[in-house]
């Protein structure tokens, strides 16, 4: 291969100072590999390395390094990006009870680890401690009456409106890359795509500490989606340490995939559920040695998070809960119920975000990030702190709906009216009514519930880090809470019942609100992302109980469905037809009838085909043709009489070649003649230096006949992953079709607008 | 294969030792009495309202006769009312999260100071360079440019460290400017 500028690797330390110089098997920005060639690079150096093992020891010893070396970047991804999500959840944690008060004895307490050795706790006010001031009793010694309330809402406002502000200017100022989930991209890049910075060290960075800020301000958005951005950042700082890694690209995002799984393994302690998320989700290939390498990572994430300890119980996840109380056939009808909610939730989310992302794209709104980010904080400060449920944290208000009304519970959610005579232990709880405290709560889980489904749709999108897992969990369980609360007291009542009497008998609860939390809380989550079998199995890694998993499967299945019978697309497909990428789904289904000559390029009126001949162009009209011309590669022909197919040469390589000729041979000027033959012809003694560039010519394009079908070149450029496919007939070549036709024609043909994919 | 790694190595001893300063004091914490807890809820019982009990016992005394004193109620009554009560032993780390705390805001502390270097001082020190070639056409004229363009001078690099870490931050910030282009003015991605 032409080596252009092999990089020194015994230069100095102040070497990484310096403009990386590119490399001729690189890619640009914004283009898209050739997963062939990636494959057949590795495939050489491991043929390479094998061979070489026989030589000597110290040979060998290096090709059980490089075969190890896989293994080392999946621990090194998991132990950091453990140590990044248990430092993410701690600073949260800290920060979100900054909004309302201080801890006085350490500041870097939280209120919960403020009040962990106080005795001053009640059953009633579990947090309650003296070390603990809220910030209007810190300022003007006043805990109760209106103007201590003012105060405290005055400063929460406040707080939260500096956490916003602040992060949102940091990821202008330092990594604009850094905003948004970050799913969408990482599918298309690892599809193929690149876009160079998008995981790069500044990004991860940013994108951490402005993780920790958006969250802790109280918006309506979670961190698991950043989280799988983080991971894979970590990812891909780590496979550039390695050669094996940072020259290939197709091996690159293998690693990615495998950080993938991690980062949503710290993101709900469900290392399982993670590689089930990348394999469905994330990744695009996904070979089966991904498959173990990926649950190493997962594994290790989990494990480093556990050790960091969070969450001060040794648990992963805030939102653990552990009950095993059985559930009864006849709920299915409300388990179903909450999965059609979900489905109809997901739809008219995924609807009119998208509606509002593509106005914030086009017109005027998207000139005043920062002042959006304000304003959406400022309302989501101010209508979330008088209702108590919206006021804490989601994580919290999930956590709370999960758990079940035990004895030992007294928060309003759990005001039953107890039987005042009740001397059974603890588990056996009988079905009770009602107290004051369940309506009031009800109530304000009703407009909780309205509150959030209207301001997420506004608060995805915007120049912040932004997950969504967390607020549609948190809508699913509002709804599914209030269902098992209607659903229980509807059994309390009406005992007699044909439904409820079977299963029901009075005196027994039979009814358990935490699980139908649980329920809606999977099928909002299965009808927004339509995630299918990594739903399930993360919701039941997430609580422990293998005997829910049929009304997790019910509920996710009807959420599927239903949202399927709107639209086909999930929040992430949707987004990336928003943006244009240049993804080719493998769920897509292409059933049109159309032929290769249908799309191929040039169509009829159009210039004919640039392309190269191989032994009768000088080196003036290569560049000419460069110039004038955009194409990302030129066919080369035996004549252009005779346009039988030698092979393809690539844009970017011809130019690094033609430089490097320039440069380093003598000889070769404009007029010289390029040669793609084996062996270039004698020439007279006084004719320029000729240019030989065989050594960057694929003599294997991949050609198909104009009659071949169009679901066929679907098909092959989905699994082989091409960028371009050339077409033949009778021999002759008669156009080519990118990778970008193939997109527009797919648009074209399910009526959307062509001109909507962009990039190249 | 690790001849390769001497560039990025720098930048990565640097992350793995910050690493390595976050967790060896974690690792090396022992366990001081502020840590461990056991934490007993008993609900209320007959006419005793409900009460929290901590008490900083080990994991196998972590049961309700030995943490709840003064027990409420009379011998006879004692085992029925354990039965209600539940006991759990948690532990935490107080130097982790005094650390992580303080290294994250120590990072915020340093991330706002640059930035404010970056937007207010840093215009006024600059001169503004007028061999500095304009940016905007970039894109178009970049494979015409590297056709035509002289051969770089590849023996005069710049030799002092400084202005290697200049030339650095300046690359830098022309990425970063490419970047918030593309997110922010043109929305052509993460819209």
């Amino acid at each position: 291969m032409v080596s252009a500028g092999d990089m020194n690797g015994s230069g100095n330390l102040m070497d990484f100072l310096d403009e990386p110089f590119p490399d001729v098997g690189t890619y640009e920005d914004f283009h898209t590999i050739d997963w062939l060639r990636e494959k057949s690079r590795d495939t050489d150096r491991h043929r390479k390395i094998t061979s070489k093992s026989k030589e000597s020891i110290w040979e060998f010893i290096k090709s059980l390094l490089d075969a190890w070396s896989g293994w080392v970047v999946m621990l090194l991804i998991g132990l950091l990006a453990g140590t990044l999500a248990g430092v993410i959840d701690l600073a949260v944690d800290w920060m979100t009870d900054l909004k309302e008060g201080v801890c006085l004895s350490a500041f870097w307490y939280s209120h919960e680890q403020c009040c962990w050795t106080s005795n001053e706790t009640t059953f009633d006010d579990r947090d309650k401690c003296p070390q603990w001031q809220k910030w209007s009793e810190l300022l003007v010694s006043q805990s109760e009456g209106a103007s201590a309330y003012i105060l405290n809402y005055f400063l929460y406002i406040m707080w939260a409106l500096c956490f916003a502000f602040l992060a949102v200017s940091l990821v202008r100022v330092f990594a604009p890359y850094a905003c948004g989930s970050g799913i969408p991209e990482i599918k298309t890049i690892l599809s193929g795509f690149i876009i160079r910075g998008y995981l790069g060290k500044w990004t991860l960075l940013i994108k951490t500490v402005t993780l920790v800020l958006v969250v802790s301000s109280g918006l309506s958005l979670g961190k698991e989606g950043p989280l799988v951005h983080v991971a894979c950042c970590c990812g891909n700082f780590f496979s550039s340490l390695f050669s094996k890694y940072s020259k290939n690209e197709g091996k690159r995002r293998e690693v990615l995939s495998a950080a993938a799984a991690a980062g949503v393994s710290v993101a709900f302690g469900a290392p399982i559920g993670g590689v089930l998320f990348s394999l469905e989700e994330v990744s695009y290939y996904f070979p089966l040695k991904t498959l173990w390498r990926s649950f190493f990572a997962a594994l290790v994430a989990a494990f480093t998070l556990r050790s960091i300890n969070p969450f001060g119980n040794s648990r992963l996840v805030l939102f653990y809960v552990e009950y095993h109380t059985p559930w009864y056939m006849a709920e299915l009808f409300p388990f179903i119920l909450l999965g059609v909610f979900g489905g109809l939730w997901g739809t008219l989310f995924i609807r009119c975000n998208i509606a509002w992302c593509r106005r914030r794209k086009t017109t005027r709104l998207g000139k005043y990030p920062v002042l959006e980010v304000i304003v959406i904080t400022a309302i989501t400060a101010i209508i979330a702190y008088p209702n108590p449920y919206t006021r804490r944290s989601t994580s919290e208000l999930i956590s709370e709906l999960f758990n079940d009304c035990g004895a030992l519970e007294s928060s309003q959610l759990c005001d039953y009216i107890n039987d005042p005579n009740m001397t059974r232990p603890v588990d056996d709880i009988p079905d009770r009514p009602a107290g004051p405290g369940v309506y009031t709560a009800m109530w304000q889980l009703a407009l909780a519930l309205v509150f959030k489904i209207v301001i997420t749709i506004f608060t995805f999108g915007m120049k912040i880090p932004s997950g969504l897992f967390i607020p549609s969990m948190a809508v699913g369980a509002m709804a599914g809470r209030m269902v098992g609360i209607g659903v229980e007291q509807l059994a309390y009542h009406h005992h007699d019942w044909i439904i409820f009497r079977n299963w029901c008998r009075p005196g027994a609860d039979c009814v358990t609100p935490g699980l139908y939390a649980m329920v809606g809380a999977a099928a909002c989550l299965g009808g927004v992302t339509r995630m299918t079998v990594s739903l399930v199995v993360i919701m039941f890694e997430l609580t422990g109980g293998l005997e829910y998993i049929v009304p997790l499967m019910a509920a996710a299945v009807t959420s599927k469905w239903v949202a399927d019978a709107f639209g086909k697309e999930g929040i992430y497909e949707a987004h990336i037809h928003l943006n244009g990428y240049p993804f080719l789904d493998v769920k897509d289904e292409f059933t049109h009838r159309t032929l290769a000559t249908d799309v191929m390029r040039p169509r009829r009126g159009e210039a004919p085909l640039s392309v190269l001949t191989q032994d009768s162009m000088t080196v003036e009209d290569v560049e000419t043709l460069i110039k004038e011309t955009d194409y990302n590669g030129f066919p080369v022909v035996v004549s252009k009489d005779s346009e039988r197919l030698i092979g393809f040469a690539q844009r970017r390589e011809l130019i690094l070649a033609i430089k490097n000729a320039r440069q380093r041979q003598d000889g070769v000027v404009s007029n010289s003649i390029v040669y793609f033959t084996e062996d270039p012809p004698e020439l007279p003694p006084n004719s320029p230096h000729p240019l030989k560039l065989r050594r960057i010519l694929n003599l294997s394009p991949f050609t198909v006949t104009d009659h071949t079908p169009m679901e066929t070149v679907v098909d092959i450029f989905r699994k082989l992953g091409l960028r371009q496919c050339l077409v033949t007939r009778s021999g002759r070549l008669l156009g080519i079709i990118t990778k970008k036709d193939v997109l527009r024609h797919m648009a074209q043909m399910a009526n959307q607008d062509p001109e909507s994919i962009m990039f190249n | 294969m690790f001849t390769q790694c001497t560039r990025k190595c720098a930048s990565s001893m640097l992350l793995i030792v910050l690493l390595c300063c976050i967790l060896s004091p974690l690792a090396q914490a022992s366990k001081s009495s502020e840590d461990i807890r056991c934490k007993c809820i008993c609900p209320p019982y007959r006419n005793i309202s409900g009460h929290i009990y901590n008490k900083n016992v080990s994991q196998k005394d972590c049961n309700c006769l030995h943490v709840v004193e003064p027990m409420p109620v009379p011998g006879n009554d004692v085992e029925a009312y354990c039965l209600l009560c539940e006991c759990k032993y948690e532990e935490r780390s107080t130097t982790t999260i005094k650390v992580i705390i303080i290294i994250y805001l120590s990072v915020v502390g340093a991330l706002l100071l640059y930035m404010a270097f970056l937007v207010l001082v840093d215009p006024l020190i600059r001169k503004p360079d007028a061999y500095t070639q304009p940016l905007h056409n970039e894109e178009e004229n970049e494979d015409a440019r590297s056709l035509a363009a002289a051969p770089t001078p590849s023996g005069a690099r710049a030799n002092t460290v400084l202005e290697r870490v200049e030339g650095a931050q300046q690359r830098w910030k022309r990425q970063v400017q490419e970047q918030r282009k593309t997110v922010f003015d043109r929305h052509k991605m993460l819209s």
